[in-house]
C-alpha cells in the first residue's frame, strides 16, 4: 500500500512537517477536526474541551482498557480559520516535554480530495528527536503491559 | 561522537541524498559520482567522506580504483527512527478519512 502519510524531519532542527492527501473534500476533512464526538474516535482519546475559535482551548484525555487515565494534553488554539487552518500549541501534562507549536493547513486538491500539512516546532533539536521516539517507547510499554496483563491471569 | 545525530545530518543536505541515490542503484569511484554533478570535485569528496564516516557508503578497493559501496542496512536504521511517528499519524489519519468518507450520506 502507498504511504500516504509523510513525515519529513531534516536532521538537526527543531520543527518537522507531516503531510497527508486524503480521498475526502476539504470541508469533511476539516470538519473531522472540528467535531469533539469525531476527533475522540479517530485520535483515540477523549476530549474533556475544544473550544475552536480565536484564543479558544482544547484539553484531552486518553485512558488505558482499564479506565486508568495515561495521558492528558492540552493547549491554547492561537488561530482558527474555518477550511484553511488551525494554529495551536500541544503540550503534555505532568511530563518533561516542553509546550509545542503547531500550525495546520488544510488545502483543496480537488473537489473529493484535501490535503493537511501539519508544521511542529519544538522548543528545541533534541526534544523533537525525543517526541519522534516517543511512540516506539509507549510500543514497547504497551507490550510490556500486555505481558503482564497475560502473566497476573496465570497467577 | 554522535553517531545517530551524524546520519540524520548526513542525509539533510540534497547533494548527499542526490550521490545516496546514484550509489544505490550501482556501486561507483569518486570520479564517477562526481561527473553526476557541477558542484567542485573536492565538495563532493567532502560529501563521501561524511556519508562514509557516518557508515551510509563503504569503500572497497579494486585494483587502483576505490569504489564506494550503499550501507541499505544503515539507511534502515534512519527510517526504523521515524516509522513508529509515521505510522502512529497514518493510522490516525486512516481512521479520520474512514470516518468522514461514512459521514457524507449523513449531510
Amino acid at each position: 500500500m502507498e504511504r500516504k502519510t509523510k513525515v519529513h524531519a531534516e536532521a538537526g532542527k527543531q520543527e518537522l512537517f507531516i503531510t497527508r492527501e486524503f480521498d475526502l473534500p476539504l470541508e469533511l476533512l476539516f470538519k473531522g477536526y472540528v467535531e469533539p464526538e469525531i476527533v475522540e474516535q479517530w485520535m483515540g482519546t477523549k476530549v474533556l474541551k475544544l473550544e475552536n475559535k480565536k484564543h479558544g482551548s482544547w484539553q484531552f484525555e486518553t485512558a488505558d482498557a482499564q479506565g486508568n487515565v495515561v495521558l492528558r494534553s492540552n493547549g491554547v488554539i492561537h488561530e482558527f480559520v474555518p477550511n484553511q487552518k488551525i494554529t495551536r500549541t500541544f503540550e503534555m501534562e505532568h511530563t518533561p516535554f516542553p509546550v509545542q507549536l503547531e500550525f495546520l493547513e488544510f488545502e483543496k486538491l480537488t473537489d473529493d480530495t484535501s490535503k493537511l500539512t501539519m508544521h511542529i516546532v519544538y522548543k528545541s533539536g533534541a526534544f523533537r528527536d525525543q517526541m519522534l521516539k516517543l511512540p516506539f517507547a509507549q510500543g514497547i510499554n504497551m507490550a510490556h503491559n500486555r505481558l503482564q496483563t497475560i502473566l497476573d491471569k496465570l497467577k | 561522537m554522535n553517531l545517530r545525530r551524524d546520519v540524520f545530518q548526513a542525509i539533510a543536505d540534497p547533494t548527499r541524498r542526490a550521490i545516496l541515490l546514484l550509489v544505490a542503484a550501482q556501486s561507483m569511484t569518486a570520479g564517477a559520482i562526481a561527473s553526476n554533478f557541477d558542484t567542485a570535485r573536492p565538495t563532493v569528496s567532502k560529501h563521501l567522506q561524511i556519508l562514509t564516516e557516518c557508515e551510509l557508503l563503504s569503500q572497497e578497493q579494486n585494483g587502483r580504483e576505490i569504489y564506494y559501496h550503499f550501507n541499505p542496512q544503515k539507511m534502515k536504521e534512519i527510517a526504523d527512527f521515524i516509522e513508529p511517528f509515521r505510522n502512529m499519524w497514518d493510522d490516525r489519519f486512516n481512521k479520520l478519512e474512514t470516518i468522514m468518507k461514512n459521514y457524507k450520506p449523513k449531510q
